[in-house]
């Protein structure tokens, strides 16, 4: 063959090409915004790691940055974007707050966003320096890659 | 206008609306009938005062003493950069005072805020609704007998926990 050939397993090519290719939705509230632009603009540039797209549709994501204090009151919108985005999709706890509530202990906010949807990744810290950003989002990936397939009817039997 | 002239045009034009007044914390303050209230802000807007602008408006709750609600409006003239504090209490079983919509617009979404965290009625007010939580919420939040670990979710929480 004049082009050459390498072998490899499916999931690890699928893996590979998903972890390297994170359309990202920022779900922004509060000050942790601040962190994120700055994870996400020049100076710690997210797109060094293959999430640079930012899209501000969530049925165009595949990742959910849920960034800052999510009240109950909030927590509905929060869900309709979670459930409108496509498989496979993760999400990143973005911050104090959204890992565990943060500082607001009260009748207003939700105690961890782990309480309405799935959380892949947990970012601690207020706000999280964007080392800690990049840091998650390489676990993120690390864990994408070694995830296997998501097969449909694998998962409706467990 | 001095500070002083303002408490005393305040006494002058409503004579009986006035129950205490003196100085705290750096600006004057009178505490009057809520009763009063419409009469002496509209005095204290139109009248020498010229107190045109309504800074804030929250309030307080006491739950031992017997007018356990203090209504505490925050004004401020624009021409003397003279500021006053106006105190009104208001007794336990169904607080309620006239709102101050009609002198000024922006005294809706406070007063719904004191609404919706306190529970204090406004007669008079147009859209008298919750301003920050939700509909299906019960009670009012900062008063001083809501639980401290009561907690009303709008959806139910996730039982399988983190996804691994």
């Amino acid at each position: 063959m004049s082009g050459g050939f390498i072998t490899t397993r499916f999931e690890a090519m699928l893996g590979w090409g998903r972890a390297y290719s994170l359309f990202h939705y920022p779900f922004i509230t509060a000050c942790c915004g601040m962190e994120y632009m700055s994870a996400a603009c020049a100076h710690f540039d997210i797109d060094r790691f293959g999430a640079g797209l930012t899209r501000f549709s969530p049925r165009q994501a595949d990742l959910l940055l849920v960034v800052g204090t999510i009240s109950h009151k909030l927590a509905p919108v929060l869900k309709t974007i979670y459930d409108q985005m496509i498989e496979p999709k993760w999400v990143m706890a973005f911050g104090a707050c959204t890992v565990s509530g943060g500082i607001y202990d009260n009748y207003a906010v939700v105690q961890g966003i782990d309480r309405i949807i799935p959380v892949d990744v947990y970012i601690p810290g207020c706000p999280p320096r964007p080392e800690m950003v990049l840091d998650g989002l390489m676990k993120l990936q690390d864990k994408i890659r070694h995830s296997e397939p998501d097969w449909r009817w694998k998962r409706k039997k467990s | 206008m001095e500070e002083k002239e303002v408490l005393d045009s305040l006494r002058a034009a409503c004579p009986d609306a006035v129950l205490e007044s003196g100085f705290s914390l750096g600006d004057p303050f009178a505490v009057i009938r809520p009763q009063a209230l419409p009469a002496a802000a509209a005095c204290l807007r139109d009248g020498p005062a010229r107190l045109a602008m309504l800074l804030d408006l929250t309030c307080v709750d006491r739950p031992d003493e017997p007018e356990r609600f203090e209504m505490i409006y925050h004004f401020l003239s624009l021409e003397t950069n003279v500021r006053l504090r106006i105190k009104a209490r208001l007794p336990a079983a169904d607080p309620a005072i006239a709102s101050l919509t009609g002198l000024w617009k922006n005294a809706a979404w406070l007063e719904r805020e004191v609404f919706d965290l306190f529970g204090v009625r406004f007669t008079g007010h147009p859209d008298l609704r919750r301003l920050l939580l939700y509909d299906g919420f019960e009670g009012h939040p900062l008063r001083k007998d809501y639980p401290l670990r009561r907690r009303q979710p709008l959806l139910p929480e996730r039982k399988d926990g983190p996804r691994t």
